[in-house]
């Protein structure tokens, strides 16, 4: 009796529905699930702590280049020389150009991470400008790749300058 | 009593028919030659890599503090540290080594051929995760090459499109190789070999399920195959003595020669050593990486260049069996490939310089070609070997394999 009383067709498509509309609900689960799991290997709280870093530049001498850390990345500063200043202007680098007074606040200082575009390695101050041994990338006293596989210039961090011969690397 | 006591697990648990199937029974080519036993040798490798590599994580910190003076601690005051540290670095390098002599005896065999291609592909999978695992191990001594080359590989994500930036900064959980990076290495270096444990099975079941190929590269009759145990079992282990005096030679006698002088300086973020160099087993990959002027074009050439294996099976356009012993064109190929690739390992050792960024790139050129001229290498070769006319024997199973082949398993109608 009761065979007769449901229709097998009806039964069919309400079932099929319901595993359907099951199945998406119990796959969004997963995927939220999921989020937690993801999320926790992006970077931390004491990892996003360290965003900032301030540096005092006196002691810098005109020509000299200090390394300091920030977001445990090289950040290369250098007091440029007059001749620095005027070699950088004369051009606008190589592959990925850009003019010189784009890249600097005050020209006498150069700030960049000393990260290569290419692969990562800390490029190492040579002549004028940069060499990265990883790969042969050389980059000149703006910070501009003038030959290699580094597709772009050094990047320049986001910075201030703060009460005179200090600046705060990092955005405020 | 031990009859009865498997009797009863035997009621309860196909102990004995697995056994007879799989080992006292399994129908083995009775050609095999040594090469066949590279396989095994890879098994025994990642017992031995797990096996040490678990007292070793009994010793080892995973944080960037401790983690470089935990490997002096192991080899200066942990009892036979150094042994097991030893092993552990000297085993990476023979696991990659017999990998490598596996894959080009299937190469040279045509064992990738129909109907080999799943366990040619579960092969594959299984050397990307020997590389992931390799890779994520080579951090943990928390050396400057270790920290340079995890720097230079998660690195390589930065191809990736749109995220490039986030995905590698996801990757390492900070904004370079850090504490984070150093502890989910550690995590996931632990959890790998278990994954390909899980894969080595898969590998296994395809194995038995087609069966081992031989050198002659064509099926062979039933009457020619003889039981892997003890056949077999026997051979391998003979292998495996001659393995192992091999691997004793480099654990005690000169385990240094594997290791980087530069991983015994702690990693320094702001220091790039000047000439960084991976394992050896990554040197013809990387050579590739470097060949492209391009960032993201090498980093699709050096992830090409580990996948082009896998299209083997399709590439190779020739009906003749066998493997390259019977193939001419295909014998000169495969040891030109072998030319290529060595040439691609020094390439990738030495400091960059003009001539060796020519070198590397004709040889990256040469490498690709090898790949993708094969379809029309092979077609041509098969046109010129039937032209000569073919073997008798080769003739006969040529003509009963149709252009397009029906694949029939075992006790299928052909």
């Amino acid at each position: 009796m009761k065979k007769e009383t449901l229709s097998v067709g009806d039964c069919g498509d309400r079932r099929n529905f319901l595993i359907k509309l099951t199945s998406v609900v119990g796959g969004a689960g997963v995927a939220a699930t999921c989020v937690p799991f993801v999320a926790s290997m992006n970077p931390s709280s004491d990892v996003l702590a360290k965003a900032e870093a301030e540096v005092d530049l006196s002691g810098i001498t005109p020509g000299a280049m200090r390394t300091v850390a920030w977001q445990g990345k090289p950040v290369f500063i250098l007091r440029r020389t007059p001749e620095q200043i005027k070699a950088a202007g004369a051009s606008d680098g190589g592959s990925d150009p850009e003019p010189d007074s784009k890249r600097v606040q005050n020209p006498e200082w150069l700030v960049v991470i000393g990260v290569c575009t290419h692969m990562g390695c800390v490029p190492n101050k040579e002549g004028p400008g940069w060499v990265c041994h990883c790969h042969g990338s050389q980059f000149d006293d703006s910070g501009r790749v003038t030959r290699g596989p580094a597709p772009k210039n050094l990047e320049v961090p986001p910075y201030r300058f703060v009460a005179g011969n200090k600046i705060v690397i990092g955005k405020a | 009593m031990p009859g009865r006591i498997i009797k009863w697990i035997d009621q309860r648990f196909p102990l004995t028919s697995f056994v007879e199937h799989e080992l006292t029974s399994y129908p083995t080519p009775r050609n095999l030659s040594y090469w066949w036993n590279f396989g095994f040798l890879a098994g025994f490798v990642l017992v031995l890599q797990i096996a040490t590599g678990i007292f070793l994580a009994m010793h080892y910190k995973a944080d960037t503090a401790l983690s470089f003076d935990s490997i002096q601690h192991i080899m200066r005051d942990v009892n036979y540290g150094w042994l097991l540290r030893y092993m552990h670095s000297t085993g990476a390098s023979a696991f990659f080594l017999v990998i490598f002599i596996h894959m080009a005896r299937t190469l040279y065999y045509g064992s990738f051929r129909t109907p080999r291609e799943l366990l040619w592909w579960t092969g594959q999978g299984l050397l990307l995760l020997l590389m992931a695992t390799a890779f994520m191990g080579y951090l943990l001594p928390w050396g400057q090459m270790s920290f340079w080359g995890a720097t230079v590989i998660t690195n390589l994500f930065r191809a990736t499109p749109f995220f490039g930036d986030q995905v590698v900064v996801w990757l390492r959980g900070d904004y370079t190789v850090g504490d984070a990076t150093l502890s989910r290495f550690f995590a996931l270096h632990y959890l790998f070999p278990f994954l390909i444990i899980g894969a080595v099975a898969v590998h296994m079941v395809a194995l038995h399920s087609v069966k081992s190929s031989n050198p002659s590269g064509i099926n062979l009759a039933d009457k020619d195959n003889i039981p892997f145990h003890p056949y077999f079992t026997a051979k391998d282990f003979y292998g495996l003595g001659v393995f192992l005096i091999v691997f004793s030679i480099f654990v005690f006698f000169m385990p240094d020669s594997l290791i980087e002088p530069a991983n015994n300086i702690p990693a320094n973020p702001m220091q790039t050593p000047n000439h960084i160099v991976p394992e050896w087993y990554f040197l013809p990959f990387y050579a590739i990486l470097r060949s492209v002027p391009n960032m993201v074009g090498g980093v699709v050439a050096m992830g090409l260049s580990v996948m082009m294996f896998s299209f083997m099976p399709f590439l190779d356009r020739s009906r003749i069996p066998g493997g390259a012993h019977f193939r001419p064109i295909y014998r000169v190929q495969f040891y030109l490939f072998l030319l290529d690739m060595l040439v691609l390992g020094y390439v990738g050792y030495i400091p960059p310089t003009n001539q060796t960024l020519l070198i590397g790139q004709v040889a990256t050129l040469c490498y690709f070609g090898s790949f993708f001229l094969h379809p029309f290498i092979s077609k041509a070769e098969e046109r010129w070997m039937r032209a000569r006319g073919l073997p008798p024997e080769l003739l006969a199973l040529f003509e009963k394999r149709p252009p397009r082949e029906k694949l029939t398993r075992e006790g299928e109608a052909a």
